[in-house]
């Protein structure tokens, strides 16, 4: 397909021959549902967890919308309890199974791992086609449950209630128990392939931070995503045959089955968390033009919230009934990961210090991620001091901190990262005026639904709650107003990213100037990433970087 | 694990002209794919041993909670069969380490016969378990709810479960009779080396069946004293049925028949449920629970320990009947021989684990 | 320690009233954190919005690359945040034995919690409610036990919660200072009308409260009121509607249903009449009715848990229903 340019396609200015990349490599439904390309898993996974939050975002929607009035007359009410019940528990569990969990590590990780690390792809690549065939498969398990009569157990499926209700739990368990093997394969391809397919001169501490995030999440999703495998089917096998284990009319016990589910599901918030904390580090540095402050504290810092996270999950259980020393120790422990939390914060603010701070949409959705990352992770402290947790615990206000943690420090970052990657993904430049729109909007939105949260949950609201005392109602409905201006600002986000993929221009070879090692493929990358290896250096190292008008990039001089 | 740095010659005609047809294209040597597949599976295994441990972590709550049930239901495990289990396990062990052995040294032959050997004795595992399980639900030792301790509903000797289980290896022998057959026939030396241990391993399935009804039938009186021991207020109903006579001939109704009456004379400790409660733990008394409950727990965990064992042994034969293919065409050699090590060290680990689920199920009093 | 003078604080704009002992304790904590979190927020959003104002990327302006490194900055954010939350841990962890070491003199009420409703029974003379009645100082401890699923009882104004688990007892306690009614939820989903698993704490003097003992054990004489009576009491009305009381759902409702036909899952159909209701409530299963499904399952009453002229009193007050607007 080189530009031939015989005098009757003259006209065709295109002077450049077409560049060979991965998305042109080869053509037809096949050559991607059947890809070894770690890119072009990668895109389908975007694709998928797009689609996944599309959803979760509607039934969030939907949520918010039911409580715009107190519903004391279910007549009068806008869903059933039955339907609202239904609908919180399928928010919950796509947003956590099919969207947040694989959402950085899968998507962004898939696509940027081999390419930050110099190599041509993952150490496994027809195991890491299978992992997005496991989400699939998943993705339809829950589809099921959905079209057939819904799951109403919430997404920690609590037995005994989860044995004995009439939905659909059985097939919602089983779609868990695929996904945490889609989850379990990603995790063990990228622990595999950082350890063994460093290219020379690729040293642990000159890997880029996000690949250490991405390292550490993976430790977490092989040690305790086996644990969730074992007891969601112990839960399918209680509601098949009845084994009693987590049954108390069988004498079995039912703070059993939340040990064991905490136990995956508390190191499954750090799934979520770490790797959103990886891309803001290479957005801090990126876009401050300056080297991350602290690097090696950040490195530690991932590890650590990765093993500490192993041992918190009891702080999910303080009124369960634990034995008192129990609790404490739960909770003494829970602190521990506030700290290198705190650290990670202070290091990004450091790292803008007498920096060059460019103000682009990357940049406006990491400033946001730190401003509501903070206020998440401080919120902690109020649900890790056990008197106070007495209090808060299973109100409003654990739904309104973990929303900052997850919604306003995970998916604000992702979407960051999705800007930030955007070109070198698709070789699109997107609005960047727009972007910025969109991220104050989300800003705004997200703070004014999760705000009066925490006031709604320290006034007593409990969560899972279809229908409320009156006094919370102007709480609530400034909420809703907030989650509605949230929708309307990803919505923008979302048409900003498509329309550069029709209108953008051509994207540069590294538009931000980064100096990590995607930034040297052309974007987007070739089908093998490098043709020779590439050489390797301090990925934070921006002296030599510097602005090229004529590409509209940056170069290394 | 050292290998040869030479590029082999003889096996690659096409792809890269460095890369030889074994070597994917994205690892740069044999080293490295060798030692990114080993970390691999070792990453696997610690995900496979996280997966029992939420079992093992289940075991040890229940028991800790009541030691008397599973002392008490334990002793309705047949020793002998475990014993026996694990010894085949830890031959076949053997059999796959030396597997790894021939396939570093390109002894082709010696490889499949290996691994045949460990098809057969996993084989053989099944065919005991078979016994074991369809034995203990002819009893109405069920797990959780299931579980029947009344002799009237526990004796289930017209259900038939054994033949019914037997269908699906029946099926798998005679396929693989006929594919033996078929290779003869066309005298191809890789068809008969792939159907060959097929259809042993169909045949070693049911020798561990006749072998596991032998034991299972000779072992009552055993079995009875075994169970009344654990019980502090032992039944003489329970030595009465276990001395009745059984003939050779009739050993599948004297199987049915002998051992309930030890379950009677012990069902009264079961459905008192004031003994399984220990006072600590401050259970509510209530109508509805089940009082058979606590031994239903037992079995519960026998089963889903057990049961996800054997299903790894049946993956675990699924990917030796793979690599039985990949060798009989030759495939493997010094710098090819990952997928043997990988296989054999999961096989190293199904093994491993039920050296522990033996002693903790089997010989606990 | 005079809590009980301290705890008189006006309804503000975080918490409700505070009207239990250890809700002081916990306030504090809770303002003491929350200005931990001032202090610490607003230094980091002034930097951050400052930093990028300051060193903001413009024509002429070129700011450093050289990753920055400072031992003694790095070590003193790691310290003085771990100073502060032992401390906050400490606090928490005394605050929280207070609430869970029951003291030696308390009066003990039995918690009964189920799909979806409250029951509260007295040990003084036997008196069950719906509505929980304490005394004002006292120390109340709570004996809970579910009949069914997971439950939490939460009263917000003592700032206190515990889990209901079934299969085993859970203890709770508090001292109510302040007189009042305060909202009683349940914090643990539960199913269907889990929000309606709501009732009320009545703090009352020591006169009141004995004077509603006695007014508890007082069944009425009226076979149809004291059919009322038990359908408020046994949890019915937390699933079926009945007159202009009960929660709509997800039972079938009461009114004008006696004496016609019911149609059954199975197909069949049988008419509204006293063996149908009493076999509705001894086995529900049995014959479940059309629509109902997916319904979450009504529980089996025993003849422990109902006797049977408590039932035939609940079928006359379902009969007294007959003509009712449905």
């Amino acid at each position: 397909m080189s530009a031939v340019t015989s005098p009757i396609t003259a006209p065709v200015t295109t002077e450049e021959k077409v560049e060979h990349h991965y998305l042109n490599h080869s053509s037809g439904f096949l050559s991607w549902a059947l890809t070894l390309d770690h890119k072009r898993i990668g895109m389908m996974y975007l694709a998928g967890i797009l689609f996944a939050f599309f959803l979760g975002g509607v039934f969030a929607l939907a949520i918010r919308f039911h409580l715009w009035n107190p519903n004391k007359d279910p007549d009068l009410a806008l869903f059933t309890n039955q339907t609202y019940n239904r609908i919180f528990t399928l928010h919950g569990a796509i947003m956590v199974f099919l969207f947040i969990i694989p959402s950085v590590p899968a998507a962004l990780g898939n696509f940027l791992l081999p390419i930050m690390l110099g190599t041509k792809d993952v150490a496994f690549p027809r195991l890491n086609l299978s992992s997005f065939y496991l989400w699939v498969i998943g993705f339809i398990f829950f589809s099921f449950t959905l079209a057939t009569s819904g799951i109403d157990t919430g997404w920690t499926f609590y037995t005994p209630y989860s044995i004995e209700t009439t939905s659909s739990v059985t097939p919602a368990t089983f779609g868990v128990f695929i996904l945490g093997f889609s989850s379990i394969f990603t995790g063990l391809n990228f622990i595999v392939t950082i350890n063994t397919m460093r290219p020379p001169g690729m040293t642990w501490f000159r890997m880029p931070l996000f690949l250490w995030a991405v390292y550490a999440t993976s430790i977490i999703q092989v040690l305790a995503t086996p644990v969730l495998g074992i007891t969601v089917l112990l839960l399918a096998m209680e509601r098949l045959i009845g084994i009693g284990i987590f049954d108390p009319a069988l004498n079995g016990d039912p703070v059993t089955f939340q040990h064991f589910f905490w136990f995956y599901s508390h190191p499954a918030v750090y799934i979520m968390i770490l790797p959103a904390m990886g891309i803001i580090s290479e957005l801090m540095s990126v876009h401050s033009h300056k080297g991350i402050f602290g690097y090696r504290m950040i490195a530690y810092s991932s590890i650590a919230i990765a093993l500490f996270g192993f041992l918190v999950w009891g702080h999910h259980m303080f009124t369960a009934g634990m034995s008192d020393i129990t609790t404490i120790v739960f909770s003494a422990l829970t602190f521990t990961v506030s700290i290198p939390s705190a650290i990670k914060v202070f290091n990004w603010v450091g790292t803008m210090y007498q920096g060059t701070v460019a103000i682009n949409t990357p940049m406006v959705y990491a400033l946001s991620f730190l401003f509501l990352f903070t206020i998440g992770g401080l919120t902690g402290l109020f649900l890790g001091a056990l008197s106070v947790d007495m209090h808060l615990h299973d109100t409003y206000f654990v739904v309104a901190h973990f929303h900052y943690v997850m919604m306003g420090g995970t998916l604000v970052a992702f979407v960051g990262g999705l800007f930030h990657w955007w070109p070198k993904m698709t070789g699109k430049m997107f609005n960047d005026a727009a972007g910025i729109l969109s991220g104050v909007i989300v800003f705004i939105g997200f703070n004014l639904t999760f705000l009066p949260q925490f006031v709604l949950g320290t006034r007593g609201m409990p969560r899972r709650y279809a229908s409320y005392v009156e006094e919370f109602q102007e709480l609530h409905r400034l909420s809703t107003i907030g989650a509605a201006t949230l929708g309307v600002g990803l919505l923008v986000a979302g048409i900003v990213l498509l329309h550069s993929l029709f209108y953008g221009k051509k994207a540069p070879k590294n538009p931000w100037g980064g100096a990590t090692l995607e930034w040297e493929c052309s974007s987007p990358p070739p089908h093998d990433n490098f043709s020779s290896p590439p050489s390797v250096g301090d990925p934070y190292d921006f002296s030599k970087i510097e602005y090229d008008g004529k590409s509209g990039g940056y170069v290394k001089k | 694990m050292t290998t040869e740095a030479a590029v082999h010659t003889d096996n690659h005609d096409h792809g890269h002209h460095d890369h030889p047809a074994w070597l994917a294209h994205h690892f740069d040597d044999a080293q490295q794919q060798f030692d990114a597949g080993k970390f691999g599976m070792w990453m696997f295994l610690v995900t496979e041993v996280l997966f029992f441990s939420g079992m093992f972590c289940a075991y040890v709550l229940f028991r800790n909670r009541n030691p008397e049930v599973f002392e008490y239901c334990s002793s309705f495990l047949n020793t002998k069969l475990g014993a026996i289990n694990t010894g085949v396990l830890l031959f076949s062990s053997l059999t796959m380490a030396w597997a790894v052995r021939a396939a570093q040294l390109k002894q082709h032959t010696l490889l499949v016969g290996m691994l045949g050997a460990t098809l057969g004795c996993a084989a053989v595992f099944l065919g005991v378990k078979a016994v074991e399980y369809t034995h203990k639900w002819e009893l109405g030792l069920l797990p959780g709810k299931l579980y029947v301790a009344q002799v009237e509903n526990a004796v289930h000797a017209d259900h038939h479960y054994l033949r019914n289980v037997l269908i699906v290896p029946l099926i798998y022998t005679v396929i693989g009779l006929l594919y033996y057959l078929y290779s003869i026939v066309i005298s191809s030396r890789l068809h008969r080396q792939i159907a060959g241990p097929v259809f042993v391993s169909g045949v070693c399935f049911f020798a561990g069946v006749l072998l596991g009804q032998y034991l299972e039938s000779g072992d009552h009186g055993d079995h009875a004293a075994h169970a009344s021991h654990s019980t502090s207020h032992g039944d003489e109903a329970g030595h009465d049925g276990a001395a009745s006579s059984h003939s050779g001939t009739d050993v599948a109704t004297a199987n049915a028949a002998t051992p309930p009456l030890t379950l009677v004379s012990d069902s009264s400790r079961l459905l008192n449920p004031d003994v399984f409660v220990s006072p600590v733990e401050q259970e509510i008394p209530r109508s509805d629970v089940n009082n058979q409950g606590m031994a239903g727990l037992f079995f519960s965990i026998y089963y889903c320990m057990t049961g996800v064992h054997a299903v790894h042994i049946i993956g675990g034969m699924v990917v030796i009947i793979w690599l039985i293919v990949k060798a009989a065409r030759h495939e493997f050699h010094s710098q090819y021989f990952g997928p043997v090590d990988n296989v054999g060290l999961y096989w190293h680990l199904v093994d491993f684990i039920w050296i522990y689920l033996f002693p903790l199920l089997y010989l606990i009093t | 320690m005079n809590m009980s003078i301290l705890a008189d604080i006006q309804e503000g704009f975080w918490f409700p009233k505070a009207a239990s002992s250890f809700a002081d304790r916990v306030d504090f904590l809770y303002f003491a954190i929350l200005w931990i979190c001032v202090i610490f927020f607003v230094p980091i959003v002034a930097a951050m919005i400052y930093f990028t104002y300051k060193y903001r990327q413009r024509p002429g302006y070129r700011g450093s690359t050289e990753a920055l490194h400072n031992n003694t900055i790095e070590v003193t954010w790691t310290v003085v945040p771990t100073l502060i939350v032992v401390w906050i841990f400490w606090e928490g962890a005394a605050g929280y034995l207070e609430m869970s070491r029951v003291p030696d003199d308390t009066l003990d009420i039995n918690v009964y919690a189920q799909k979806w409703n409250w029951s509260f029974k007295y040990k003084e003379n036997g008196g069950e409610s719906n509505i929980l009645y304490v005394p004002v100082n006292q120390n109340i401890k709570l004996i809970m036990q579910s009949k069914d699923v997971l439950h939490s009882f939460f009263v917000p104004a003592f700032r206190a919660k515990r889990d209901v688990v079934p299969g085993r007892y859970t203890y709770m306690w508090f001292r109510p200072t302040v007189e009042g009614v305060y909202d009683l939820f349940c914090t643990e989903y539960c199913g269907d009308s889990h929000s309606n698993m709501i009732t009320k704490v009545h703090v009352v003097s020591e006169e009141k409260y004995k004077a509603q003992l006695a007014e508890m054990v007082k069944e009425p004489e009226d076979i149809i009121e004291r059919g009322k009576w038990f359908y408020q009491r046994k949890a019915c009305m937390s699933c079926h509607y009945a007159g202009e009381i009960g929660a709509k759902g997800p039972g079938p409702n009461y009114n004008g249903s006696w004496g016609k036909p019911v149609k059954l899952s199975d197909g069949t159909e049988v008419i509204f009449d006293e063996q149908y209701v009493l076999n509705s409530i001894r086995n529900p299963g049995s014959q479940k009715r059309a629509g109902y499904e997916n319904a979450s399952a009504m529980p089996a009453y025993s003849k422990s848990d109902l006797k049977d002229e408590q039932v035939d009193a609940i079928i006359a007050f379902i009969q007294s229903l007959k003509d009712a607007k449905p």
